[in-house]
């Protein structure tokens, strides 16, 4: 656990000093990640460099789990703490081997376990050691180079890591292919992590908590759903910018804004029967499923009205449905692009197990549930 | 033909003339380097202090060689150097210190800052970042600043002859005081041509101190 208690730091003498972090104070429980967001010289990247104390308070105090840091040696103290920076900064004239283990070496680890130990942290991120090892940091490509540096930053298996927008120098899509990497080893490791970031997908993504900072100032500690729900001033909200609700949706699984009860017809029903069911529902759509209780599509209300059959000739087969674990960006994508007012959420076993409509996702970001007006 | 008949009669002496020119040269550079280095590292502290020891290593390149020969026989002499070897390894050590020390100083002054953050964030003391990171990036330029010493005071040695140190430079001063083209041009071809090989087999030893991480990056 760290804590941060009012800590302050200025830049420059006398009377009117720059006040680069003021009076902040801040806890990041044990195994989870704190992203510090912000715009650029709000003092997110000084909070965090007073943390390993490469940059010293003017005052405040630090505590990692209850010792002030003021007490272990600076040196000590950064061997026992992970950290990833931007620009990666990998030695280029050590491999990649001494690379990841240029902190075991620095405590003086036996030779063959740290190397071994080498061996294990490319393997876990999926680069071949017997090809990797050797190589320099030139002959990598930048996201190698870039998961290279964070499993420089695990070698001594550190309970803290420091993060400085580490994914920051990476293109877009391997960005996103590496933050979820990285949130899959964390799921294992646990570390305590404090991220910096000006990145708000990337702090929705990978934050438990974010810490918004403006000016110095920490704004507001929330965690990604309560912040994008209620930012808790004008500066918030418009740093979280007019989609925020957008945002949530990543947040938010499906079969957590669905409803259970729906309407549903089989593909033999006959039209008429069908509208009867759906207004009975008070829904504007109905899901097809066949025998097993499997969603073959949906039909729509206005779609009923039209011929004088089954539902089987009326019904849009594509899209099924969406899993129930699929988070709620990839359900509405999918009820905008096909113009549809319900989709069916699957389970395991691909059978329906409840629908989302716009009603029930609306309720649901306002926090009073899926159900709410029913 | 001249010429080479004279080199082919004279081997024995060229080679013995050579060897003493390697002798004055690599001692005195190999002494240069022991304070050179760490100088131009310690400067790196201050700019005002890097400043003035570059400042002052320049004037002492600007003194020509046979004035500061000239300026060491009455220094040198109450214990008994006044001229001859001593002298000279002096004045290639003076004349070394310009090169090696702007090198050093360049070299580490440049290292990215990033990497110098990294270090110092995963708990590298100020001495184990040098000696682990800053030192083996300044190498090959250090090892440049090396290489300029050594070809420059293969040219400074040879005019060492006159304060009689031996070396190359014999050839050379007896060819003009005797009016023999013979000894003056084969003097000067052999210096020119020491250069060229230290040149060339420095420029292998730097290669072979470069990590294979850094090479092909940094200028010679």
């Amino acid at each position: 656990m760290i804590r941060l208690e009012n800590l302050t730091r200025h830049f420059g003498q006398g009377a009117h000093p720059i006040v680069a972090v003021d009076n902040v104070t801040l806890e990041v429980p044990s195994g989870e990640i704190c992203v510090l967001l912000g715009p650029s010289g709000c003092g997110k990247t000084t909070t965090m460099r007073m943390i390993n104390r490469l940059i010293e308070p003017t005052s405040g105090k630090i505590f990692i789990d209850g010792k002030d840091t003021v007490d272990v040696d600076p040196i000590e103290l950064r061997r026992t703490i992970g950290y990833v920076i931007q620009q990666i900064g990998l030695f280029p004239h050590k491999t990649v081997e001494d690379n990841i283990c240029v902190v075991p070496d620095l405590l003086g680890w036996q030779r063959t376990n740290s190397r071994a130990r080498a061996r294990e942290l490319l393997e876990l991120v999926g680069l071949q050691p017997d090809l990797f090892l050797k190589r320099y940091p030139k002959e990598l490509s930048g996201g190698q180079q870039q998961r290279v540096g964070v499993l420089r930053a695990l070698a001594a298996d550190p309970p803290l890591m420091l993060m400085d927008e580490p994914f920051g120098a990476i293109d877009p899509i391997n960005r996103e292919v590496i933050q979820d990497e990285f949130l899959k080893m964390q799921q294992q490791l646990r570390k305590t992590i404090v991220f910096v970031s000006h990145d708000l997908d990337e702090a929705v993504r990978m934050a438990d908590k974010i810490a918004i900072f403006r000016s110095g100032r920490l704004e507001q500690l929330a965690t990604p759903n309560e912040l994008l729900a209620n930012p808790c001033n004008a500066f918030v909200e418009s740093f979280l910018g007019g989609d925020r609700a957008l945002k949530r949706l990543r947040l938010i699984r499906s079969g957590e804004a669905m409803v259970r009860d729906f309407a549903r017809v089989q593909p033999d029903t006959p039209l008429g029967e069908a509208q009867r069911h759906m207004a009975a529902h008070g829904a504007a759509a109905a899901i097809v499923l066949d025998g097993e209780g499997r969603p073959l599509g949906v039909l729509k209300g206005e779609d009923a009205e039209l011929c004088d059959s089954t539902v089987a000739q009326a019904y849009r087969p594509d899209p099924i449905g969406v899993p129930a674990e699929a988070d709620l960006r990839i359900a509405v994508s999918l009820m905008l692009t096909h113009d549809l007012p319900a989709l069916a959420c699957v389970d395991g076993q691909g059978k329906a197990v409840g629908v989302l409509t716009y009603r029930s996702i609306v309720t649901t970001l306002r926090g009073t549930g899926p159900e709410a007006d029913r | 033909m001249e010429i080479l008949g004279f080199i082919a009669d004279n081997m024995h002496v060229i080679g013995q003339r050579t060897l003493e020119h390697i002798s004055i040269v690599l001692v005195a550079v190999a002494i240069a380097v022991v304070p050179a280095v760490p100088v131009g590292i310690a400067i790196t502290q201050s700019k005002s202090v890097a400043d003035t020891v570059l400042y002052l290593a320049s004037m002492m390149i600007t003194v020509p060689s046979i004035a500061l020969f000239g300026l060491m026989i009455p220094l040198l002499s109450p214990i008994g150097h006044g001229i001859g070897y001593v002298p000279a390894v002096i004045a290639v050590i003076l004349y070394s210190q310009l090169p090696i020390i702007r090198n050093t100083y360049t070299a580490i002054t440049n290292i990215d800052p990033v990497l110098r953050d990294a270090a110092r964030g995963m708990g590298m003391s100020d001495w184990q970042r040098l000696r682990q990171v800053e030192i083996p990036l300044a190498v090959p330029v250090i090892m440049a600043g090396v290489r300029t010493a050594v070809v420059m005071n293969i040219g400074v040695t040879a005019i060492a002859a006159y304060i009689g140190a031996g070396g190359l430079g014999t050839l050379i001063a007896r060819g003009i005081s005797q009016t023999d083209p013979r000894q003056l041009v084969t003097g000067a071809l052999s210096v020119s041509l020491l250069a060229i090989v230290a040149d060339l087999f420095l420029a292998q030893l730097q290669r072979l101190m470069t990590s294979k991480g850094i090479q092909g990056e940094t200028p010679a």
